[in-house]
């Protein structure tokens, strides 16, 4: 082995604490940045990767069977323009009685389900991505989309109860069909099971077109298939550019606080590799001092400083790169749920920049001092390096010298003045850190109150739907059309009902305002809605007709404000309504309008069909309540559940997200803290041996050791929360808008002084964190043996 | 006869496979002695002060020092025990740069816990008694070798420990530098304060010590009471 090879052998050896921190870090940084790079990327366009990926269908069409043969139904594959086709696969619609887990009730009622038969997972077009147990392999058996029904339904069986026989199906899958072409899926041969005596399964054929970038050629598209199919036998066809539109909007949401802490971990793990790698350079400036006293050039000086940071590096970096694939399966796994895509998986590219860029850091970090140190001349390198150049930081240790301190702890806290650059560095660490906490602290807090804000979408604790609990029982033949129980009626029950505090009812509809060229979804309520309002952004709810509370996407594509009049056009009649406030609403794209049904009535639009939501007095036991109301309501035809707030995937998905990042942050926060004592607590040896011989106990090394970064981490923490919460208030408005909502105020204040303090102690812990195992090994330096170090 | 302040029963001391550093030393110091060691390099002199100061451990045999078992200590027991009974001056001494020399001298004192008013008072006293009292707010860095020797010595002092250990005390000043340290602590054992000075300057042991031991190999090879001073 050359000199040289043993030069760098021997440091990497000798310096193992430095070695195992300096792999430790860029291990984390590898980690964390793999992750937050994957995220972000997945996060561009994810519907487009996946539809590309799956070759999507551009065209899901459905046709009667009664007026189109399979054989037709295919032979559309020849329509001008199309490339690719899949199908046609006979399709039910059918309502299905899931089995739930145990300790899961049962649904109110049973849910209706769109199942294709298909033989194969893939395919020329809209190929499924399996995402749990395996894809058919006989009769009896179903696959159903992934978030389709209670969950862990993997292994149990749905009844179809309204076909002869009440079949079950074991579900033996979930897919993802990235355009959602259907609710499950069954062998071809088993649709006849399914299909109700006296119907004929329809047809779906699935498409992808030449040309299919745009509305005006999805349209054209959608015309050739028509054309190429029996006159009238098309039902229905939905084109993928409308699942895109809801699909980017979900993205949209996401990007904001994706983007902002994944540029935090990147920017952490740059600080915090070129700080580890070059302050570990930099303590060996002696060393360097004794390999040019024996002739080494300042080129081969170097070139075994950057050896011997890449080395450590170089492991970290491979275990990161693994490390980081390994977490990102969880976080990714959570962005599928959220953007409802298929596989999201970390781009190839990614595990050769990440390790690339890093190496590439370490390199350019332990160049500039090693060549540095090599230029200075052999006796002044010999010289400098062991202990902080005298004269630095000697103002702090005076002044830290008269405060009420023990003097272990003033001793600390004038430390980091004696290498202010390294101090610096690592405090911006400790803000990042801080700024990661605080702003994930604002952000799940503020997704909380959205999601309470967004759950009074039905409010109340029991609810009662106009439906009898099941459409049919089983066997008793074809089920008709559910019969509505009478509002009124069931009104007067609910309020003769004992423990009922208050209720209202509550329909959607969709209405039509002058200037508004679509149908807008409107709430109608019947009753005294206000204790069910919705959260307010500005404004007020609505107390009587002819007022209407709005969404914000309303007053954006209507051009108006709240206070401003609106027309609502019914059938051949119109009314003038005031919009009184703007709600918190991400339902309808946040294209909702909420009113009193007299608004409606105005216009000429009466709707029967309503939910009741129903408020308990004070200690009435839920349970008891709902049994006693089902069968009171049972002889009108109505039913009563118990209500349980609902918990939006998506929040889930961006407290997970937002948790696993934060933890790398701080996690990378806490290295650089450990690099950084570790690295002052080498070169004070000497000093730290000369305090122990006078007397300094093992606690007050410690105490002092931690002291010299408490500081950095107070100041740290109180700088980072504040610019945590300009973070939190630049994000949280802006993911609020991509899903179509302003954030109520009210939603928005989340950083007040019971969390404001523990948040501004973050950087304190962070740092006392970091430092701890240091200060251990400090204290247990035994005092001949630092006393003896050079 | 005075009571001993140290006293070395069979004291041995091997690190890893190498020959021992003390082999079998038994040693008695009275309260009041000024004890000069003496011996080549690796004869086990620095041990013999580690052991005494509780800075080491031995391998085996016991450490006594004012009554207080040494090498029996726990790390926390050992650095009060250093506070309150030991002062310590080094050869290069050992003083820390970025403080001043007051600061410096107060250290012992702060680390203890003595009252701000009483700790100042006595380092003013003690820099005004060695002489060093215009150099107060000056930073070690800027003093000459004897009179950084004069402050750690002060630094020491500062407890009014019941041992001064002294290593090598001139082993890095020039030779007026050295004789004044010599003068300064013939003086204090004059005083009264017990010295174990461990020694090459033949010219100091003479000048200060009242009795003179060497080790050779780690053992005991000559015990001699001085017949003046």
């Amino acid at each position: 082995m050359s000199a040289l090879g043993r030069v760098v052998r021997a440091g990497v050896g000798r310096r193992r604490v430095q070695s195992l921190v300096m792999a430790l870090t860029t291990m984390t940084a590898v980690t964390a940045s793999v992750m937050a790079a994957a995220l972000v990327v997945a996060s561009q366009q994810p519907f487009d990767h996946s539809f590309a990926r799956q070759r999507g269908a551009h065209l899901t069409a459905v046709f009667d069977g009664g007026r189109a043969t399979a054989a037709q139904v295919a032979a559309t594959a020849h329509a001008h323009g199309v490339t690719a086709t899949a199908g046609p696969f006979p399709l039910v619609s059918v309502g299905v009685r899931p089995q739930p887990p145990a300790g899961m009730p049962a649904p109110p009622v049973d849910p209706v389900l769109t199942v294709a038969g298909r033989t194969a997972l893939g395919g020329a077009v809209d190929s499924l991505t399996l995402t749990s147990g395996h894809w058919l392999t006989g009769a009896g058996q179903i696959v159903v989309a992934d978030g389709w029904g209670p969950p862990d339904l993997l292994g149990h069986q749905v009844h179809v109860p309204g076909v002869p026989g009440n079949p079950a199906l074991t579900v033996v899958g979930t897919a993802r069909s990235v355009t959602s072409t259907a609710d499950a899926w069954v062998l071809p041969g088993q649709i006849a099971a399914l299909t109700r005596p006296g119907t004929t399964p329809e047809q779906q054929m699935l498409y992808r077109f030449a040309a299919a970038g745009s509305t005006a050629a999805m349209d054209a598209d959608r015309a050739a298939v028509t054309a190429a199919a029996p006159a009238g036998s098309v039902d229905g066809s939905q084109s993928y550019l409308v699942v895109r539109a809801t699909a980017n909007r979900q993205t949209a949401t996401f990007v904001p606080f994706v983007a902002a802490l994944g540029l935090l971990g990147l920017v952490m793990s740059v600080l915090i590799i070129g700080i580890v790698v070059s302050g570990a350079v930099s303590a060996g400036t002696r060393r360097i001092g004794v390999l040019k006293s024996l002739g080494f050039t300042p080129f081969q000086v170097a070139r075994a400083y950057v050896g011997q940071a890449l080395i450590p590096a170089a492991a970290g970096t491979v275990l990161g790169v693994v490390l980081g694939n390994l977490g990102a399966v969880p976080l990714l796994s959570q962005a599928e749920g959220a953007y409802h895509t298929g596989t999201l998986t970390v781009a190839g590219w990614i595990d050769v920049a990440v390790p690339a860029a890093v190496l590439a850091l370490v390199v350019v970090s332990a160049l500039a001092p090693a060549l540095r140190a090599g230029r200075l001349r052999t006796v002044e390198a010999l010289a400098i390096g062991r202990t902080p150049q005298v004269g630095r930081g000697r103002w702090a240790a005076r002044l830290a010298g008269r405060l009420p301190l023990p003097r272990a702890f003033s001793l600390g806290l004038a430390g980091p003045f004696a290498r202010p650059g390294r101090s610096a560095t690592i405090a911006a660490a400790i803000v990042f850190g801080a700024v990661g906490v605080t702003f994930a602290y604002g952000l799940g807090a503020s997704l909380n109150g959205v999601q309470r804000g967004i759950n009074l979408d039905s409010p109340g604790q029991v609810t009662v739907d106009p439906f009898p609990r099941q459409i049919a029982a089983p066997g008793s033949g074809p089920a008709g059309p559910p019969r509505e129980a009478d509002p009124a009626a069931v009104a007067r029950v609910i309020a003769a009902q004992p423990g009922t505090r208050a209720s209202f009812s509550s329909v959607f509809t969709e209405v039509h305002f002058l200037g508004v060229s679509d149908a807008v979804t409107a709430v109608a309520y019947q009753g005294d809605s206000s204790w069910g309002a919705y959260q307010m952004v500005s404004g007020r709810w609505f107390d009587r007709a002819g007022e209407i509370v709005v969404g914000h996407r309303f007053l954006q594509a209507t051009g108006t404000r709240v206070g401003d009049w609106t027309t609502l056009e019914g059938d051949g009649r119109s009314t003038r309504a005031r919009i009184v406030g703007e709600a918190m609403t991400t339902g309808d794209g946040g294209m909702r309008v909420l009113t009193d049904a007299g608004t409606l009535e105005r216009a000429g639009i009466t709707e029967h069909s309503a939910t009741f939501s129903i408020a308990l007095r004070p200690g009435t036991d839920r349970d008891r309540y709902v049994a006693a109301l089902d069968t009171a309501l049972g002889p009108l035809g109505a039913s009563a559940q118990a209500r349980n707030g609902e918990i939006s995937a998506t929040v889930v998905a961006i407290d997970a997200i937002t948790a696993i990042l934060t933890l790398m942050l701080v996690l990378v926060a806490g290295l650089g803290v450990l690099n950084t004592v570790v690295l002052d607590t080498r070169e004070r040896v000497h000093d730290l041996g000369v305090l122990k011989a006078l007397g300094m106990a093992p606690r007050q090394t410690v105490g002092m050791v931690i002291t010299s970064v408490a500081g950095i981490g107070a100041v740290g923490g109180l700088a980072g929360v504040p610019l945590g919460i300009a973070l939190h208030d630049l994000v949280v408005p802006r993911m609020g808008e991509a899903a179509g909502t302003r954030i109520p105020p009210v939603d928005m204040a989340v950083y007040h002084a019971p969390q404001l303090v523990p948040l501004a102690l973050g950087g304190l812990l962070i740092a006392v964190l970091g430092a701890l195992l240091p200060a251990t090994w400090a204290a247990r330096t035994r005092t001949a043996t630092a006393l003896r170090t050079e | 006869m005075t009571a001993p302040i140290i006293e070395i029963r069979d004291v041995s001391k091997r690190y890893d496979d190498g020959p021992p550093a003390l082999a079998g030393l038994s040693l008695t110091v009275a309260a009041g002695e000024a004890l000069a060691v003496l011996g080549p390099s690796g004869s086990g002199k620095s041990t013999l002060l580690n052991m005494i100061a509780g800075l080491d451990r031995p391998t085996g045999g016991g450490v006594t020092v004012a009554g207080v078992r040494v090498d029996e200590l726990t790390e926390t027991a050992s650095a009060r025990f250093r506070r309150e009974r030991i002062g310590m001056v080094f050869q290069f001494f050992n003083l820390l740069d970025d403080l001043t020399v007051l600061d410096n001298v107060l250290l012992p004192a702060q680390l203890l816990g003595t009252g701000r008013a009483a700790a100042r008072d006595r380092a003013v006293e003690l820099l005004d008694n060695l002489g060093i009292d215009r150099h107060a707010r000056a930073y070690p860095g800027r003093l000459s070798g004897g009179e950084r020797q004069r402050v750690a010595v002060a630094r020491a002092l500062m407890n009014r420990p019941a041992l001064l250990l002294a290593d090598e005390p001139t082993g890095a000043l020039d030779t007026a530098s050295g004789a004044e340290v010599r003068e300064l602590l013939a003086e204090l054992n004059d005083d009264g304060q017990t010295i174990l000075l461990v020694t090459h300057d033949l010219a100091l042991a003479e000048s200060c010590a009242t009795r003179t031991i060497e080790l050779v190999d780690g053992r005991l090879a000559r015990d001699e009471r001085a017949a003046t001073r």
